[in-house]
């Protein structure tokens, strides 16, 4: 069961490296112009090119092999983690995106954190009472906020905490009160979707048969809670905190851009602008393993959890 | 099929009809072009001759959100379309076929499902930038997976089923058995994906306007709109909430319409 799940990730991300490099080969052989007299400018500067430049980094590169043999070059520097360097700042792309890594996981962890810390008491407490007040509240604050782009939701925040009342800082890094208004942007945007989602799992567990019988035969409010609801809520919990970190892969693109945090979404999209296809490339594969690397954890938690094997319904579309 | 609808889903039905009145309103009879600029009557407030005042070039901004309000539903009508005649054909013939056919179209589709959507539309997106079409098949792309799982799922445990055995003992064919017995087990699913999609659609290419790698200016395109009038916030805030309103009752809307995945 374990074995196939890990396996069968395996196989995706391999996949997924062999298109991200595909489109990525395919893009650098779309630019207009000859490519080596690019890598030359690269390397010994714009005055530094001449014919005889390019055609050594052509003969070096393979740039005049048949287009099959390139492409195969290019898939086989990809699995050996040689991703070049950047066309902006010619610095090896592996190192540049190790660095912002690091970063882009500060900004994710602290979000995910917090959007727990909200939505697992809300869910819980919507739960309680189905219909009653704090559930409905939540229910239109959650759409409301679901409504929102996340760049929006960024921006109103910004505007509220930074323009008008001057609290923190509008975009940057450095210091903590930096990484305040990134989170919480991510954080609410996150919280909104999976409080539902917790109180779901919550009320599917409070109406079973179990949970009833335990309540019956007189069991008290915190061991009964404890013992009959929390563990069989875990699977769903679980299941909802991988995908939270997988909302956190497509908001960091947005939040990271909008705040200037110099994390990997913000260097993807301005590869993008940049046209730095090393770059773009280095960091699509990041965000795809990243991507991965969460499901498959989030796959094995369950299966670990509930040997059954039963499908836990991750709301995909939630 | 509007009779059936929850509260909630009529509600979505009320926000997007008024936003397409308001669109094609706009685009017949207002006589105000979306890219004619007018640097003496920057930021003017909202009068006869501009409905919804100006923005930072004196552009006219009902224009400019009318002109920007038909782009999304063109992208989302496309996108919601292409996709879902891509999804739901390859996962009825998956379910159909099976042995190898499956497998490689499960191979295809976890190759995509690899990637965050917002990644494979950048990827797009930087072969071509500026171009509507290829924003419009990145954005297809990441769509038709979510179709073909779904459709497939539903497809194979319905073909397993012994209406289906029966009709096909009977000798009615392939067009007749996904009319009767398949496609009102699926329509009400493929209703809420498309409802999300569609929602999904237009939020992505305002996103991806919004990090400025989209469609180009002086395309009046909301997330583009959105990070233009953003510096001028101090001057005209009211400009600024115009595109965000708007986006916002867009995505609430299709959210709403899609009601709820059972």
């Amino acid at each position: 069961m374990l074995i196939k799940i890990l396996f069968n990730r395996l196989l995706q991300a391999i996949s997924m490296a062999v298109a991200v490099g595909s489109l990525t080969f395919f893009l650098v052989r779309s630019l207009p112009g000859d490519i080596a007299y690019k890598v030359a400018a690269g390397r010994y500067g714009d005055d530094g090119v001449s014919t005889e430049a390019a055609n050594a980094v052509r003969a070096e590169l393979g740039l005049d092999q048949p287009i099959f043999e390139q492409y195969l070059n290019w898939l086989g520097n990809l699995f050996q983690f040689d991703l070049g360097n950047s066309l902006v700042s010619g610095l090896p792309v592996i190192d540049e995106i190790q660095h912002q890594l690091g970063y882009t996981a500060l900004l994710a962890v602290c979000a995910v954190i917090l959007a727990s810390f909200i939505a697992i008491p809300l869910g819980l407490l919507a739960a309680k009472k189905p219909k009653k007040v704090i559930d409905q509240t939540s229910l239109y604050t959650s759409s409301f906020i679901r409504a929102q782009p996340v760049f929006s939701l960024g921006l109103i925040l910004t505007i509220v905490f930074a323009i008008e009342l001057n609290w923190f800082p509008v975009a940057g890094f450095g210091s903590t009160e930096f990484l305040i208004l990134p989170v919480l942007t991510l954080a609410i945007s996150l919280a909104a979707v999976s409080n539902r989602i917790v109180r779901d799992s919550a009320i599917k567990v409070l109406n079973s048969q179990y949970y009833q019988f335990a309540k019956i035969k007189g069991l008290k409010e915190p061991k009964l809670f404890l013992r009959h609801g929390l563990k069989n809520m875990a699977i769903p919990i679980i299941a909802f905190t991988g995908m939270q970190f997988i909302g956190v892969i497509e908001g960091v693109i947005m939040i990271e851009s909008l705040f200037a945090w110099p994390g990997i979404g913000h260097a993807l999209s301005h590869a993008v602008f940049a046209r730095d296809i090393p770059m773009l490339q280095g960091t699509a594969l990041m965000m795809g393993i990243l991507f991965v690397f969460i499901n498959t954890l989030t796959d094995a938690c369950c299966a670990l959890l509930d040997p059954r094997g039963e499908k836990v319904k991750q709301g995909e579309n939630a | 099929m509007i009779k059936s609808f929850a509260l909630s889903q009529k509600v979505g039905l009320s926000i997007l009809s008024c936003l397409f009145i308001f669109a094609f309103v706009q685009g017949i009879f207002d006589s105000t072009s979306a890219a004619q600029q007018n640097l003496s009557n920057i930021f003017s407030l909202p009068n006869s001759q501009y409905l919804l005042g100006t923005d930072q070039f004196g552009r006219s901004m009902y224009a400019r959100l009318g002109s920007a309000i038909r782009l999304s539903f063109l992208l989302c009508l496309l996108c919601v379309f292409s996709a879902l005649a891509l999804g739901v054909s390859a996962g009825i013939y998956a379910a159909w076929a099976q042995g190898w056919q499956e497998k490689v179209m499960d191979f295809i589709a976890n190759t995509i499902l690899a990637l965050p959507g917002l990644v494979l539309v950048l990827l797009f997106a930087a072969i071509a930038p500026g171009s509507f079409v290829v924003l419009y098949l990145g954005i297809a792309i990441t769509l038709w997976v979510e179709y073909y799982r779904v459709v497939k799922a539903i497809s194979k445990s319905v073909l397993a089923s012994s209406e289906i055995e029966a009709s096909r003992q009977l000798g009615f064919n392939w067009f007749y058995i996904i009319k009767r017995h398949l496609w009102p087990n699926l329509q009400e699913q493929i209703f809420t994906l498309a409802s999300f999609g569609a929602a999904t659609a237009i939020l992505t290419m305002a996103s991806v306007g919004f990090v400025y790698v989209g469609l180009k200016p002086p395309t009046a395109e909301l997330g583009l709109m959105i990070v233009e009038l953003f510096p001028y916030y101090a001057d005209a805030p009211w400009v600024l909430l115009q595109p965000l309103v708007v986006l916002f009752l867009l995505i609430l809307g299709f959210n709403l319409l899609a009601g709820k995945l059972k």
